[in-house]
C-alpha cells in the first residue's frame, strides 16, 4: 500500500505533460484525460483512506529512491495528509468534471488542463511530503500554475490580478523561502521530522520566533489572512469560474492552512503565542471579509470575501488549540471547500448563461436555471450555517470550542460573523434568482449536463457532509484531529515509521 | 545586426551549443547539469535570434516542436523516475553504476540530466521567442 503515496504526484503530473503534447492532435483527449487521471486520483485517496483508518500507528512513510529519511526526501501519509488529500481530489474531481462544458466558452482547452493538472500535481505534493524544501517546491508549482490560471481569460483586468496576485505571491514564498533557510542554518537539515527532532534538544531564544513570523507571513499570505488578504478579492474573481472554485476550495487552504498547521503544530511546535497570534487573525479575518463582502455587488467578488471570512473561521478554530477546536476548524476546512467551490461552480453557470455575474442585473433566475437556483440554495444556506447542512455542524463546533475554553469574545465573533454571512448570502438570493425574471433572459437554457452532474454531486455531499461526524465516519476527522494534537511527537512517530 | 556580429555568431554559435551539451552530458562528472546546460543551449539559440532575426532561429526550431520537445523532456524524466519502480522504489537507480568519473557512470543520473537539458533549453527557448512575439505584435498592433 505505501507504494501508492508518490502516484499522488506522478500521476497528475504525467497527465498535465500528456496533454500537453497530445491535446493538440487528439480531440478530445485533454477532457479524457483529465477526468480519468483525477477520477484514479480520486480512488486511490480513499482506498488509502480506508486502509490507513485500519493500521494501527496511521501513518505511512514512503522513502524516495530507497534512501532513508533524514538523507532522503521521504513522503508522510498521516491523518492529516489523508483529510486533505481526499478533500483536494474530490474537489478537483468534480471541477474537472464541470470544465469539460464550461470551458468550451474559452479557447486552448489542453492549456487550461495543462495547468489545472500542474496545480493539482503541486497541491498534492504539498499534502504528502515529509522535506520542507520539497513542499516549498511544490508550493511554487502550485503558485506559478495558479497566476497562470488567473490570467487566462488574458482580458485587461485578468491580467492586473494575475499581475497583482503573481506579485503578492512571490513575496509570500520569499519570507516562506528564507525562514525555511534560517531554519535550515540552524537544524542543518530539512526533513521535516528530523527538524521537529534537533530543535527539541537545541534551543534558541531568537532563531525561533523570527522564522515563526516569517511562516506566519508568508503562509498568511497564501491563505489570504486579513492583513495580508488583498491580492485575493482581485484574483479569485478574475479567474475562469472553475478556477475560482479550485483556488477558493482548496488552493488557499493547501498552501495557507494546511502548510501552517504543519509548519506550527508538527514542526515548530505550538506555543500559546502562536495559538493567540492565530485567533486573533482569524476572528479579525471572519469579521473584516464579511463585512466587506455585504457591499459586493459581484457576485464571484461577493463569494471571494467569504472565502476570506471562512478561512477566518478555520484558523480560529485551529488556533483554540483544543481537541474540540481543531475539530472544528478541520470540518469547516472540508465544509467550506465543497460549498465554496459549488457557489463558484454556480455563480459559473450564471456567466455562462448570461454573460454577466453583476447581481443588479440578474434577476428571477430560478425559473430558467432551476438546477442551478436550488444548489445555490443550498449552498448558502450551509455557508450562513443553517442547520441541517454541514457548514451548521462546523460552526457550531468552533462556537463550542471557543465557549469551552473560555474564549467568549471569540465565539461572540464568530456568532456576529455568521449572521453577517446569512444576510450577505439572502442579498444574492433575492437579486439572482428571486424577483421577476427579465425579457432579454426568457430564452435561456440550463447549462449543459457535466455542469449539471458536478453542481448536483457537490450539493449532495453538502447536505449530507453531516453525517462526517458519526461513526464509521467520524474515524477520518478524529485522525485528522489526532495527527494535529500528536505536534511535535510527529518526529518520533515519523521515525519509528521509518524503522519499520 | 552589423556583419561583425554576424560573423562571430556564425563562428561561435555551433561551438556554444556543443559546450552546453557537453555541460549536460558531465553533468554527473563535473560542475553543472541538465539546467546550467539547458540554459547555454537554450543561450546558443537566442544568440541566432539575436543576430539574424526571428525567422532564422525559427527555422531551426519551431515553437511548435519547442513546446512538443518541452513535453517530451519532462516526460522523460518521470520515465527515468518511474523506471526505479522496477527495482522497487520511485526514483531508485536501478542502472549498473559503472567506474567512478567515467563519462558512463552514475546509472540513470545522467540520462535525468539529458531529460531536464531537453526540457530547459526548449524551455528558454520558447519563453524568448513568446516574449519577440509579443513584442512584435505590440509594435504592429
Amino acid at each position: 500500500m505505501v507504494n501508492i503515496i508518490p502516484f499522488f504526484v506522478i500521476i497528475p503530473l504525467g497527465t498535465a505533460f500528456l496533454i500537453s503534447l497530445l491535446g493538440k492532435y487528439v480531440r478530445h483527449f485533454a477532457g479524457i484525460a483529465i477526468s480519468l487521471s483525477s477520477a484514479v486520483v480520486l480512488a486511490l485517496s480513499i482506498s488509502c483512506a480506508v486502509y490507513l483508518s485500519s493500521t494501527a500507528d496511521k501513518i505511512l512513510v514512503y522513502k524516495i529512491g530507497g534512501w532513508v529519511p533524514p538523507f532522503g526526501i521521504s513522503l508522510v501519509l498521516d491523518g492529516l495528509s489523508i483529510f486533505m488529500l481526499v478533500m483536494v481530489s474530490l474537489v478537483s474531481f468534480f471541477v474537472a468534471v464541470y470544465s469539460l462544458s464550461y470551458m468550451e466558452r474559452y479557447t486552448d482547452k489542453p492549456k487550461f488542463f495543462t495547468l489545472f493538472s500542474l496545480m493539482v500535481c503541486g497541491m498534492n505534493g504539498i499534502i504528502i511530503t515529509g522535506d520542507l524544501f520539497n513542499l516549498f517546491v511544490f508550493l511554487e508549482i502550485a503558485s506559478i500554475a495558479s497566476y497562470a490560471l488567473v490570467a487566462f481569460g488574458t482580458e485587461a483586468e485578468e491580467l492586473e490580478a494575475s499581475f497583482k496576485y503573481a506579485i503578492m505571491g512571490s513575496v509570500a514564498s520569499c519570507f516562506i523561502f528564507i525562514g525555511i533557510a534560517f531554519l535550515y542554518g540552524f537544524t542543518s537539515t530539512l526533513n521535516m521530522a528530523d527538524i521537529a527532532r534537533v530543535l527539541s534538544v537545541k534551543h534558541s531564544s531568537y532563531v525561533l520566533p523570527f522564522v515563526g513570523t516569517l511562516f506566519l507571513m508568508g503562509f498568511g499570505l497564501k491563505a489570504a489572512l486579513v492583513p495580508f488578504h488583498a491580492w485575493l478579492a482581485d484574483a479569485h474573481p478574475s479567474a475562469p469560474a472553475s478556477i475560482s472554485a479550485m483556488l477558493s476550495g482548496i488552493l488557499i487552504k493547501t498552501l495557507g492552512v494546511y502548510a501552517l498547521i504543519r509548519v506550527f503544530f508538527s514542526i515548530i511546535g505550538s506555543t500559546q503565542a502562536y495559538l493567540s497570534v492565530l485567533m486573533f487573525l482569524g476572528t479579525a479575518s471572519l469579521l473584516v471579509a464579511v463585512i466587506l463582502a455585504l457591499s459586493q455587488w459581484d457576485l464571484k467578488r461577493l463569494l471571494a470575501y467569504h472565502s476570506i471570512s471562512q478561512i477566518g473561521y478555520v484558523v480560529l478554530g485551529i488556533g483554540l488549540g483544543t481537541p474540540l477546536g481543531i475539530l472544528g476548524g478541520l470540518f469547516h476546512l472540508f465544509n467550506h471547500s465543497i460549498f465554496k467551490s459549488l457557489l463558484f461552480l454556480n455563480s459559473g453557470a450564471i456567466d455562462y448563461c448570461l454573460g454577466t455575474r453583476d447581481l443588479k442585473e440578474t434577476s428571477g433566475l430560478a425559473k430558467i436555471m432551476p438546477v442551478t437556483a436550488k444548489t445555490n440554495l443550498i449552498a448558502s444556506m450551509s455557508i450562513a450555517g443553517i442547520p441541517p447542512f454541514n457548514g451548521f455542524f462546523s460552526k457550531l463546533i468552533i462556537i463550542f470550542a471557543c465557549i469551552q475554553s473560555g474564549h467568549l469574545g471569540y465565539g461572540l465573533c464568530a456568532v456576529i460573523g455568521s449572521i453577517l454571512t446569512l444576510a450577505s448570502f439572502m442579498k444574492v438570493q433575492k437579486y439572482a434568482f428571486l424577483g421577476r425574471l427579465k425579457d432579454k433572459f426568457k430564452n435561456i437554457k440550463e447549462v449543459p449536463a457535466a455542469m449539471r452532474l458536478s453542481m448536483l454531486a457537490l450539493a449532495f455531499i453538502c447536505v449530507f457532509g453531516g453525517i462526517m461526524l458519526l461513526m464509521p465516519f467520524r474515524v477520518f476527522l478524529d485522525d485528522a484531529v489526532q495527527a494535529v494534537l500528536r505536534g511535535t511527537h510527529y518526529s518520533s512517530v515519523v521515525f519509528e515509521a521509518v524503522g519499520k | 545586426m552589423s556583419l561583425i556580429v554576424k560573423t562571430i555568431t556564425r563562428l561561435t554559435v555551433g561551438l556554444i551549443l556543443l559546450f552546453g551539451i557537453y555541460i549536460i552530458l558531465h553533468g554527473h562528472l563535473s560542475p553543472g547539469g541538465g539546467f546550467a546546460g539547458g540554459v547555454i543551449v537554450a543561450l546558443s539559440f537566442v544568440h541566432l535570434m539575436l543576430a539574424f532575426g526571428k525567422d532564422t532561429a525559427v527555422a531551426k526550431i519551431s515553437s511548435n516542436l519547442a513546446s512538443n520537445l518541452e513535453s517530451i523532456g519532462a516526460l522523460m524524466f518521470l520515465g527515468v523516475a518511474l523506471l526505479g519502480f522496477l527495482g522497487g522504489s520511485f526514483f531508485l537507480n536501478i542502472l549498473g553504476k559503472g567506474q567512478s568519473f567515467k563519462l558512463f557512470s552514475a546509472g540513470s543520473i545522467p540520462l535525468s540530466n539529458i531529460a531536464i537539458g531537453i526540457k530547459v533549453g526548449v524551455g528558454l527557448f520558447a519563453i524568448f521567442l513568446a516574449l519577440v512575439i509579443l513584442e512584435k505584435s505590440k509594435k504592429e498592433g
